[in-house]
């Protein structure tokens, strides 16, 4: 028994089953790596944390496969599911769009949220999907992860988001941007409680995902090779007129520009995560000061 | 009048019809008061029919005028005592942010804005009001001085949007904007928010997070500006009508969607075409609101603004039988 069992707020969960698979991971039995080109099984792939077993190269995760690799035994239990959002705005081919990325993740909007254990550590995360509307930050994603905020608050949990998103959602125009606003002051609540937030950047998050709460970590972690920034290259080169460097908006270039606090293997995301968890809980120095 | 745009063509030819008929009246000594008097009657009735109607694209046009005030002309008519202040201490003085101290009606208040150019020479200068993060984080070190010493905090709102540039991003664009919207959240002593002309993406909400959040009658205010979301959205930045009419960026639209509080009024074709007046209005309006919100403590202050923000959003909860 190590000195951080001590201080381990152990707690019991229920475990809620979903009442409808999460996803639907096509059944294919190879993966072409889309960096080296090389072929491996999935099942291979799926062991080596769906890094690419040549290169290195780290495939999107969607939020489930997220929660079953970093929560204890990969139990979670979620908040606000049964947000959806609306067209406040009525936007031509939002509804449809909307409704087609629910169909074919299974989920209801960019980001799933919720409570569980990481190194036995309870935690409040939420965690972004790519695969549902590029991971757009509209109305629900900016609530469901406020309400995150709060709740983290309350109960006096470290927060921890993992960000991945194309930027703000255009179909929600101005409500969209306010997201931005309406996080940020939440996270600015939960620093003056001196709440820990570990931001964990993804590829690829960018625009108002990066310019409210996922620069906002007290700790901000990305995943080799994620392209992360505000603005995307193809925009930037643009509006200067020249080719950027290959290596641009890298984490490793970010890491280099003095954006992020580290870099880290998705094989040693949950670890790290784990020992800063710790770090901040000895000495009675808990997250929230005792 | 000076700086018209296409749409305004009209008014401009039958103004011009008026005067041809005053002079040749006058050089011929011949009465076409008559006339001259129906002419100007429908050219009022056509300055109605024009200006009250406005399209999105035309309010865009008059957002985005040449001549359309900035804020350091709004500094100037509102203020007294102005002392421009520079630099974020990190890295320059980014000149697409201007700020300082100043009096509202003789009362300290810290005021910061971001500045258009008013030629090209100035529009190069000021990256046309684009900032970089050292604009936002000289905003940032201002609005800090203006907590620390409890001075009421104003700011103009006018970019087309953060500056899309690989030196911003090597800078911490992302952080820049995001550390100033936590940190706005957070001050314990009033903000009030003008969006005076173009109010684009989070480079404009990096200035606006306030406790009372006001907009010109032609300003805009939008998640990206027209032509990016066209990108986004269509691949083809040729499409930004339909993007901005999409996104419903207008002053009437903003605010029936609860992101600000109050429009305020411009004159006919535009603020450029009275500034002292628009000035006037804008002040007027500031005061109103500064008056009230000097009346809150400085905790009731930091949750009315944290209420503000909280509220915006529209969303549903699935019903039984509701999943797509």
């Amino acid at each position: 028994m190590s000195i951080k069992d001590l201080f381990n707020k152990k707690r019991k969960y229920a475990t809620i089953p979903s009442e409808r698979p999460k996803r639907e991971i096509p059944e294919g039995l190879m993966h072409k790596c889309p960096l080296c080109g090389t072929i491996q099984f999935t099942k291979e792939l799926d062991k080596n944390f769906k890094v690419c077993t040549a290169c290195g190269y780290h495939f999107k995760l969607n939020a489930v496969e997220r929660i079953q690799m970093t929560m204890d035994e990969g139990r979670f239990f979620e908040y606000d599911a049964d947000l959806m959002s609306e067209d406040p705005l009525g936007f031509p081919d939002y509804v449809a769009k909307y409704n087609k990325a629910v169909e074919s993740t299974g989920m209801n909007d960019a980001v799933i949220t919720g409570e569980g254990t990481i190194g036995g550590f309870p935690v409040v995360v939420a965690v972004m999907s790519f695969d549902f509307m590029g991971g757009t930050l509209g109305s629900v994603v900016g609530e469901k992860v406020t309400r995150a905020i709060e709740i983290a608050m309350q109960k006096q949990y470290p927060l921890i988001i993992f960000s991945t998103s194309g930027g703000a959602r255009m179909q929600e125009s101005i409500l969209s941007l306010m997201q931005m606003a309406k996080t940020s002051a939440a996270l600015h609540k939960f620093a003056e409680r001196e709440g820990l937030f570990i931001s964990v950047i993804t590829d690829p998050t960018f625009g108002g995902v990066t310019a409210s709460y996922a620069m906002l970590g007290d700790i901000i972690i990305a995943e080799p090779g994620a392209a992360f920034g505000f603005t995307g290259r193809r925009v930037i080169e643009q509006t200067i007129r020249q080719k950027l460097p290959e290596n641009f908006q890298t984490s490793e270039f970010n890491l280099k520009h003095g954006q992020v606090d580290k870099v880290v293997h998705r094989k040693e995301i949950r670890n790290t995560l784990i020992k800063l968890l710790e770090m901040h809980t000895v000495k009675g120095a808990n997250v929230h000061g005792g | 009048m000076a700086g018209e745009l296409p749409f305004e063509q009209p008014l401009i030819e039958l103004r011009g019809k008026i005067d041809e008929l005053r002079k040749f009246s006058a050089d011929k000594q011949i009465d076409f008061s008559e006339e001259i008097a129906r002419l100007e009657q429908r050219y009022q009735q056509l300055e109605e029919e024009l200006y009250s109607q406005m399209t999105t694209p035309q309010k865009i046009q008059l957002a985005r005028h040449p001549q359309r005030p900035t804020t350091l002309d709004y500094i100037q008519h509102i203020f007294t005592d102005f002392i421009e202040l520079h630099g974020d201490r990190l890295y320059g003085d980014d000149l697409a942010i201007v700020g300082g101290l100043a009096k509202l009606n003789g009362v300290p208040v810290t005021v910061v804005g971001h500045q258009k150019g008013k030629d090209t020479k100035d529009n190069i200068a000021r990256n046309f009001g684009m900032p970089h993060p050292e604009g936002f984080r000289k905003g940032l070190r201002l609005m800090r001085q203006a907590n620390k010493f409890r001075r009421p905090i104003i700011t103009f709102i006018d970019t087309p949007g953060a500056y899309p540039g690989n030196a911003a991003e090597e800078r911490g664009q992302g952080e820049a904007i995001a550390r100033n919207l936590m940190e706005m959240a957070g001050f314990r002593v009033p903000i009030i928010c003008v969006v005076i002309g173009e109010g684009g993406s989070g480079g404009a909400l990096a200035l606006g997070v306030g406790n009372r959040v006001l907009m010109l009658e032609n300003a805009i205010y939008s998640v990206s500006s027209p032509e990016a979301a066209a990108s986004i959205l269509y691949k083809d930045a040729s499409r930004n009508i339909d993007a901005a009419e999409a996104m419903k960026i207008t002053a009437n639209h903003i605010h029936s969607l609860g992101v600000v509080d109050e429009i305020i009024s411009e004159p006919r074709g535009g603020a450029h075409r009275n500034l002292a007046g628009q000035s006037e209005e804008i002040k007027q309006k500031l005061w109103t609101h500064l008056q009230e919100l000097l009346s809150m403590t400085e905790n009731e202050l930091i949750e009315d603004r944290y209420a503000k923000f909280r509220k915006i959003g529209r969303f549903t909860y699935i019903r039984e039988g509701n999943y797509a």
